[in-house]
């Protein structure tokens, strides 16, 4: 049997794989484009864009959502910007360079023929955005304006005020409701797809739930795109929305699709520091605040006094000391390990002393309150709503927090899993960000896969794929209704003692002390004793009132918690296994004075896990990472 | 954590299905921090009603960062709750005081039908969405972006109008349950634009009809969507749709029957 793992990168040059490939990939006539039917899981960006693009071809589309409309999504919540190699600053960007930066910036854990057609299409995202509106910033001119992000050192980020991600999601659904309007896209509100259904080894279908009535419905398709985003949400305290769940993913693995890299989480720097016991979920700050703000800590250890009455020569500006060049605008894994240590030694600030902070004042300074305002304005004012603390007056505080995770389902160059049938875009796979997501790059590739990759891919599939006609009323379909409805009627009859929160707090502890910030051997060891044990009791004490038949808050969130508590487990055993340190993994053990030490020799592989009917029995697969192009290099940051 | 801490007691909506009929339940929220958001206190007080062995409050929520506009009801008459240009998520415990009762209660308006509790169905705002509000354009090969300029003013003003979240605090707010500042924000937000100019027209007259069919009530222009709105959604933004839609309907044309060249 060939590889199962085999990635299908097309040969050739890295500059032409994409074109070759589009070429090779066979058609479907467009006459034939409207007896096929493709089904679409989650409406964030990569799911609209994706439903919009196949509704204009002339498929048949159903796109399903756990929200009560598509334009919640969570892709709203991105604020900072989208990256694209336009170099309309003429500062020396190119495709070649935002490639570049991007496999350099995932530590060389992410494929080098994805990430080049990432930055390839880049250019086209922007102009497809605002060709349907997305009103991004512009300069007096006319032009759109740039700025700089995270880590990159030109100004390649394209943002609409601090809300980019809510303006493009606003647009691919508003492209995806022009096509609800045209009748080509069916939208389903409030389904929580809860199985895949495979027949002759191909993805034929899923089953959610109605959210509203309970009741389970099978639709069946000729492909299926998962779309559902990451899975930031296994820490409980996350900056995800309360609905982001590994759920649709996580079915799919549980049906033959590996999960690749499960352990790469990626940690944002700025986030408002967590305030007490009842908090929900974690609040970023959009990192384009560093641009302007100067991160700190009081050197000496416990040094209490209001920031404003520490004088200069006492303050610790770590990441200017720490890396000269890059300063505040260091990577995201590098920022947040530096405020760990600094706060680690015992220098945090806030009560819980864990926080650092960023501060404008030299900002205000330089350009005046009005300007900051102008660039910053909105963030500020939800810092103020948040904390009760004027950041004008008073620098802010932050600290780190899990965001994206960059780990996912695996899929090859075609964004196929290895079911095939089943694509997946966006967050929810693995493919373009290796360890470490840059800023701004996850907007790119939600829209790079929707609009720009998935519809060349299902077109070669079902061009190319012989498919049985099915309906759900086969066997298939029957049984996966009825595990459905299995899992969902033990899970109400447990009737025990303890809410679905508590276990998910419990779960969330044990992840973030041990496969965090920082990760060590013993740490993991323990939470892979612990995480079982949970996940027992959870099976035999959660309570869950109130009627399965119907709109159901407390069984939605136990049927994601029940996932979590296995996924948590995978990425304890991911973490554990991958005996380095790259981008967002950080395994203490593998170290030079706080810089992670990656373990090219072993490690330069992505690993896929295969589900073999319970977590214990996993087995980890490789697939080796090859770098033609960018050549293996230690990161510096000094 | 420390910080001040309040008592509550909450007079709640609970409705157990639009066709069931609704009645106040009153709560008791105890040892409240102050840094608590308002759901991170009802989440609070579900835990011990779950505790209980009863049904939580239902409620919708999802980013609580005050973008997703999942998030809303109505808090002592005035939706999202006191703040100006807040959702409920945003609106900290620290702006109340000990010992208070608050009534909590969802948007009301016929077009918004009763889920569940506070939960309230608003598909009608995306069906007025997929009635026009987008730009037909469809996937791959557009100009350059920069081949469209757009005067930065202009383009302020359409970021201005697409901040809306299309929570449904406009509807709630209005003594019409009028939709006019959802669908002028986005009606004005795409035809500030030159993508969006070209088709207008048609896109105001199919917005303003589906708004109408949807059962929403008329705008008298009072302004107590404006005042309630977390985003700060300007009324001239109805004037400006008002405008356009009056200039629709006196020169619209009959759409072109007539085929292309065989």
């Amino acid at each position: 049997m060939a590889n199962i793992l085999d990635s299908k990168i097309p040969s050739g040059a890295i500059e032409d794989k994409w074109e070759k490939a589009k070429f090779e990939n066979k058609l479907v006539n467009p006459a034939n484009k409207r007896k096929h039917s493709v089904i679409v899981v989650g409406t964030g960006l990569a799911g609209a864009s994706a439903a919009a693009s196949l509704g204009e071809l002339g498929y048949k589309v159903k796109a399903f959502c756990v929200h009560e409309s598509p334009r919640r999504a969570h892709s709203v919540a991105a604020q900072g910007g989208i990256n694209a190699a336009k170099n309309y600053q003429n500062d020396g960007d190119s495709t070649y360079r935002l490639f570049y930066d991007t496999v350099k910036g995932g530590d060389f854990r992410a494929r080098e023929a994805n990430v080049y057609r990432l930055a390839e299409v880049s250019a086209n995202i922007i102009d497809q955005m605002v060709s349907q509106g997305v009103p991004f910033a512009r300069e007096y001119g006319g032009t759109l304006a740039n700025r700089s992000f995270g880590g990159a050192q030109v100004s390649r980020t394209f943002y609409a005020r601090g809300q980019t991600g809510q303006q493009l999601l606003l647009g691919a659904y508003s492209q995806m409701m022009r096509q609800v309007d045209a009748g080509t896209v069916e939208l389903r509100y409030r389904r929580e797809m809860l199985d895949l259904v495979v027949i002759d080894g191909k993805a034929r279908g899923i089953i959610v739930r109605n959210l509203l009535t309970g009741e389970i419905e099978a639709h069946e398709a000729d492909a299926v795109i998962i779309a559902s985003g990451g899975y930031s949400n296994v820490f409980f305290l996350s900056t995800n929305a309360m609905n982001c769940a590994v759920t649709a993913a996580w079915k799919a693995h549980k049906r033959g699709a590996y999960f690749a890299n499960p352990c790469y989480t990626q940690i944002h720097p700025t986030c408002i520091p967590v305030h007490g016991e009842n908090q929900s979920k974690l609040t970023l700050m959009s990192e384009s605040l560093r641009n302007d703000g100067r991160v700190w800590v009081p050197k000496a250890v416990g040094d209490k006094r209001h920031p404003n009455d520490i004088p200069e020569n006492e303050r610790d500006y770590y990441l200017e000391r720490v890396y000269p060049s890059f300063g505040n605008l260091a990577p995201r894994d590098v920022a947040s390990r530096q405020a760990k240590y600094a706060c680690d030694e015992g220098r945090g600030v806030n009560e819980s002393g864990k926080a650092v902070y960023l501060d404008f004042a030299d900002s205000i300074k330089r350009l005046g309150e009005e300007k900051i305002a102008e660039r910053y304005g909105n963030l500020f004012e939800m810092y103020d709503k948040i904390t009760g603390e004027n950041p004008y007056k008073r620098p802010m505080m932050i600290y780190p927090a899990p965001h994206y995770t960059m780990g996912g389902l695996w899929v090859d160059y075609n964004l196929q899993s290895t079911i095939p049938g089943c694509f997946v875009a966006g967050e929810a796979n693995f493919s373009d960000h290796g360890a470490n997501r840059l800023g701004a790059s996850a907007l790119m590739q939600g829209l790079a896969d929707g609009y720009f990759v998935v519809p060349y891919s299902i077109g070669n599939y079902l061009g190319g794929t012989k498919l049985n006609k099915v309906t759900t009323n086969d066997d298939a379909f029957k049984a996966a209704v009825e595990g459905v409805k299995k899992e969902i009627s033990t899970l109400v009859n447990i009737k025990g003692n303890r809410t679905v929160d508590s276990f998910h707090k419990e779960l969330g502890n044990i992840m973030w002390e041990n496969c965090g910030m920082g990760r060590n051997a013993a740490g993991l060891k323990k939470a892979l004793e612990e995480i079982p044990r949970v996940r027992e009791e959870f099976w035999q004490n959660v309570r869950i009132p109130g009627d399965p038949n119907y709109l159901n808050v407390e069984l939605e969130k136990a049927g994601r918690v029940a996932d979590f508590l296995e996924l948590g487990e995978l990425m304890c055993r991911d973490a554990l296994e991958r005996e380095e340190s790259c981008g967002g993994h950080f395994r203490e053990e593998h170290q030079d004075n706080g810089e992670a030490k990656r373990d090219d020799a072993n490690f330069c592989h992505v690993a896929a896990w295969e589900y073999t009917g319970n977590m214990k029995t996993s087995v980890r697969h490789k697939e080796e990472l090859t770098f033609e192009n960018v050549h293996l290099a230690t990161r510096s940051y000094k | 954590m420390s910080g001040k801490h309040i008592n509550l007691t909450l007079k709640v909506w609970r409705q157990k299905g639009s066709k069931d009929q609704g009645s106040f339940v009153e709560y008791q929220a105890k040892n409240v921090s102050e840094h608590a958001s308002f759901l991170e206190m009802l989440d609070a007080v579900n835990e011990e009603i779950v505790a209980k062995g009863e049904e939580p409050i239902a409620f919708d929520h999802d980013c609580r960062e005050g973008i997703c506009g999942t998030c809303g009801f109505v808090i002592d008459g005035e939706a999202h709750g006191k703040l100006k240009a807040t959702t409920v998520c945003q609106l900290h415990m620290r702006n109340y005081n000990d010992g208070e009762t608050l009534t909590i209660e969802p948007f009301r308006a016929n077009s918004f039908p009763v889920i569940k509790d506070l939960m309230v169905d608003r598909s009608a705002l995306d069906r007025i969405i997929s009635s026009g509000g987008y730009i037909s354009q469809n996937t791959g090969n557009p100009q350059d972006a920069n081949a469209i300029l757009i005067p930065k003013a202009d383009a302020d003003e359409a970021m201005s109008s697409a901040t809306c979240i299309g929570c449904g605090a406009c509807v709630a707010a209005c003594k019409n349950a009028s939709a006019a500042l959802f669908t002028s924000a986005k009606i004005s937000h795409l035809a500030l634009l030159p993508q969006g100019a070209v088709e207008k027209d048609e896109r105001a007259l199919r917005m303003v009809a589906a708004m109408d069919s949807e059962g929403f009530g008329a705008c008298t222009t009072t302004g107590a969507c404006e005042a309630a709105c977390p985003k700060e959604i300007q009324l001239t933004n109805i004037s400006r749709m008002n405008r356009q839609f009056l200039g629709a309907v006196l020169t619209q044309r009959p759409k072109h029957k007539d085929g292309g060249a065989g």
